[in-house]
């Protein structure tokens, strides 16, 4: 899977019914596409932040910032690069696994840092958390083996901190 | 003091400052429009929901100030989403009540419930479910700071029976005078960036070519002096859109009137060949700039606007400034005149001659009726436009009447024109016009319509008799859906599919008369002019005029949808201009 040039925009709104309605409806009606789109409560109540990605070649950049800007639950908007950021996904997967298989799973479970949650007899259910990149690689190691059921969260991410001595990046 | 929730809100509008309402109680709303008896607020009592959203835009068009409506669950929310779609295209501020199932059946299907703050969230700057009878000073108070600052528009509170409704314990509140606002999110902008201010003086100084792109910013900013005053400074013509005629006087030496799919061939062609448009307040809609492509191809653009996702929208900006319209014109004149004001513009006297020339050649045209000939709709403009005052105000529903409306009126006074402009919304003026005459009683006010808008809300002519809000309708009866035909005429091989109407069913003076209104039917020239001088006599009741046009005429000029504004059709009558 090739990722689409996307933008990553951290939101963050006020904690009250109907927002993320108002966030996913304004998407829909301008035409901008969402690829992921996690959201929750921040360490201040009052707020939650949503963490999207954005199909960079929907609509230019500015114009979705700015149509954001318009909600009136919509607090602040800033632009996580790539570069500038940390991202994180979480993977949870059920996979086909006999007896043959299941140690090789399980060192692809070892080699990705993941964890097995649960083990049937003809299944085993994995989790498994990273960048979305590697995420996406062990998705697609896991292929072969026979994906029962899969469900991803959606990245998060946060501004990556400056290196030893530098400043901290803030929010 | 302890209130309920209804006793609280007729209190929250009254400190507000609101005089009068537009509304039609119903189930869920009822318990409300009890202490509206004792409260000092009119309200007029409307035949349908529409109508009241439309009568609080006229009114807030009007005066300036929000126009307010009442409305019940269900239907009653439903009917008013056209009117509320309407101000938020054209940003009037407006602040619409409607009433919700109890709290505890919301999410049931109840009797008349429907999801209004769902519905709506699309079609508001904002919107409110008061889920607390505690909430509801503060949410007032709210709603109507964000109807009215920033980039105005409307905004709906949605309030459950229970909280208003006395016998609920649920409507018990403890009243108090809501101070300031918890709205972390909402930060209006207003004044320009210096920076931003400064580009702009600067590129204006050295144009050649410039036109002032004057939008409906300016009525809303309340900044028509402040353009008047810019205008004159650099000596620039300026084109007013549909959306801010009398923004900036018709008569005036540098007004070029409206541009777009129906502007004059001065006011597009300037804008094609300007080196610089200075756009202020103004939006570039589809209808002014035709195939984006290929508008103003050579023009390096100013452009401001207090919505920041206006900026490079639609045309890229090469100085956007962020700002209300007032403080920014001011301070782009502080700036000009920096620079040595009149005296540091580039010589221009070609432009204007360029223009001039324009001006004198492609005039609007129309070739007057033959004795015995239906009436032009033309004609008929003119000779309302010279038999009233000149602050009349103007409404105008959608389609071709309106579109001669703003072409033959002359405009100088801001305020003085209503219409529908980006909803594009048939049947608006008979109602914009009750509620610009509610809240303008010391002006004359005539709805300019057309037989096919005049159809969808004719029945609010009986709110404004029993009101007792006199208003002057001229129906330009040409028995079609005239837009729609010119098209089919023009771009669908005259194949006219489900454009009549007929011309006498209904008989309009016989509705008009049974709406309580005096009517006359007028299908000759010479009749025209004493017709309209006996309505004007007329103020204790409406008068709708039924005046009987030509069915052929049809709107020039015309730039086809999607086409660029070079290839402009003029009036079979002029030449069309060397390329």
């Amino acid at each position: 899977m090739v990722a689409k040039p996307h933008h990553t925009l951290v939101v963050l709104v006020e904690n009250k019914a109907g927002v993320l309605a108002r966030v996913a409806g304004l998407f829909a009606r301008r035409g901008f596409n969402i690829e992921s789109l996690a959201v929750a409560p921040t360490d201040d109540p009052r707020l939650s932040r949503i963490t999207l990605s954005v199909d960079a070649e929907s609509a230019p950049l500015e114009q979705v910032i700015n149509q954001l800007d318009k909600l009136i639950n919509v607090v602040s908007i800033r632009e996580l690069a790539q570069a500038e950021s940390v991202e994180r996904e979480l993977l949870v997967v059920t996979v086909g696994a006999t007896p043959e298989t299941r140690g090789q799973i399980m060192d692809l479970v070892r080699i990705f840092d993941g964890r097995v949650l649960n083990v049937g007899p003809d299944k085993l259910m994995v989790s498994m958390s990273g960048g979305p990149n590697r995420v996406d690689d062990f998705e697609s190691l896991l292929r072969p083996y026979g994906i029962v059921e899969l469900q991803r969260t959606g990245k998060v991410a946060l501004p990556r901190l400056a290196k030893a001595g530098g400043e901290v990046g803030e929010f | 003091m302890n209130l309920n929730g209804g006793q609280a809100l007729m209190r929250s509008l009254e400190r507000q400052g609101v005089e009068i309402v537009f509304g039609l109680p119903g189930g869920a709303i009822l318990p409300a429009y009890d202490p509206l008896i004792d409260s000092t607020i009119r309200h007029v009592l409307v035949r349908h929901e529409q109508g009241a959203g439309h009568m609080a835009q006229g009114y807030a068009q009007a005066t300036g100030r929000p126009g307010v409506a009442i409305v019940t669950s269900g239907p009653g929310a439903t009917n008013i989403v056209t009117p509320l779609c309407d101000a938020y295209m054209d940003s009037v501020p407006l602040v619409v009540i409607t009433g919700q199932v109890p709290y505890a059946a919301i999410g049931t299907d109840a009797f008349q419930e429907c999801d209004t703050t769902g519905i709506t969230m699309s079609v508001t700057k904002h919107n409110f479910l008061v889920s607390d009878a505690q909430e509801l000073p503060q949410v007032i108070h709210d709603a109507f700071h964000i109807a009215t600052t920033g980039r105005p528009g409307p905004v709906l509170v949605d309030i459950p029976k229970c909280i208003v409704d006395p016998r609920n314990p649920r409507s018990a509140l403890e009243w108090y005078e809501p101070d300031g606002h918890d709205l972390p999110g909402y930060r209006p902008r207003t004044e320009p960036d210096p920076a931003a201010v400064a580009a702009a003086a600067e590129l204006i100084c050295a144009a050649r070519r410039p036109v002032i792109y004057s939008g409906g910013g300016i009525l809303k900013s309340r900044a028509a002096d402040a353009l008047l005053r810019f205008a004159e400074l650099v000596q620039i013509p300026v084109v007013t859109t549909l959306m801010n005629r009398g923004g900036f006087p018709d008569d005036h030496p540098l007004c070029l009137g409206m541009p777009g799919m129906h502007g004059n061939y001065s006011a597009v062609t300037s804008m094609q060949r300007a080196d610089l448009l200075i756009t202020l307040g103004a939006r570039f809609d589809d209808r002014v700039t035709g195939k984006v492509g290929a508008f103003a191809p050579d023009a390096k653009i100013i452009h401001m606007d207090i919505d920041p996702a206006e900026l490079h929208k639609v045309r890229h900006a090469d100085v956007a400034i962020a700002a209300d319209c007032r403080a920014g014109i001011e301070a782009l004149i502080v700036a000009v005149d920096a620079r040595g004001g009149a005296e540091a513009q580039t010589d221009r006297r070609q432009w204007h001659e360029t223009i001039a020339d324009w001006q004198q050649r492609y005039p609007l045209v129309y070739e007057p009726s033959e004795p015995g000939e239906a009436l032009k709709p033309q004609f008929v403009l003119e000779q309302l436009r010279d038999a009233t005052p000149d602050d009349t105000v103007v409404c105008a529903g959608v389609g071709q009447h309106q579109m001669w409306a703003s072409q033959y009126w002359r405009f100088n006074h801001p305020y003085t024109w209503i219409n529908s402009g980006g909803l594009g919304t048939m049947g608006y003026a008979v109602p914009a016009a009750i509620g610009a005459k509610a809240g303008r009683p010391d002006r004359m006010v005539w709805a300019v319509d057309g037989d096919g808008c005049f159809q969808m809300t004719a029945q609010e002519l009986v709110t404004a008799n029993t009101e007792r809000i006199p208003i002057k309708v001229a129906i330009l009866n040409n028995a079609y859906l005239g837009m729609v035909r010119q098209w089919q005429e023009m771009f669908y091989d005259e194949r006219y599919s489900e454009v009549y109407l007929s011309p006498d069913l209904p008989d309009y003076k016989g509705w008009a008369e049974a709406m309580g209104c005096e009517a006359m039917r007028i299908e000759n020239p010479t009749e025209v002019r004493p017709a309209i001088e006996k309505a004007n006599e007329i103020d204790d009741r409406s008068v709708v005029i039924d005046f009987r046009i030509d069915t052929q005429e049809k709107v020039f000029p015309m730039v086809p949808a999607g086409a660029s504004n070079d290839d402009i059709v003029l009036d079979p009558s002029q030449q069309p201009p060397p390329r």
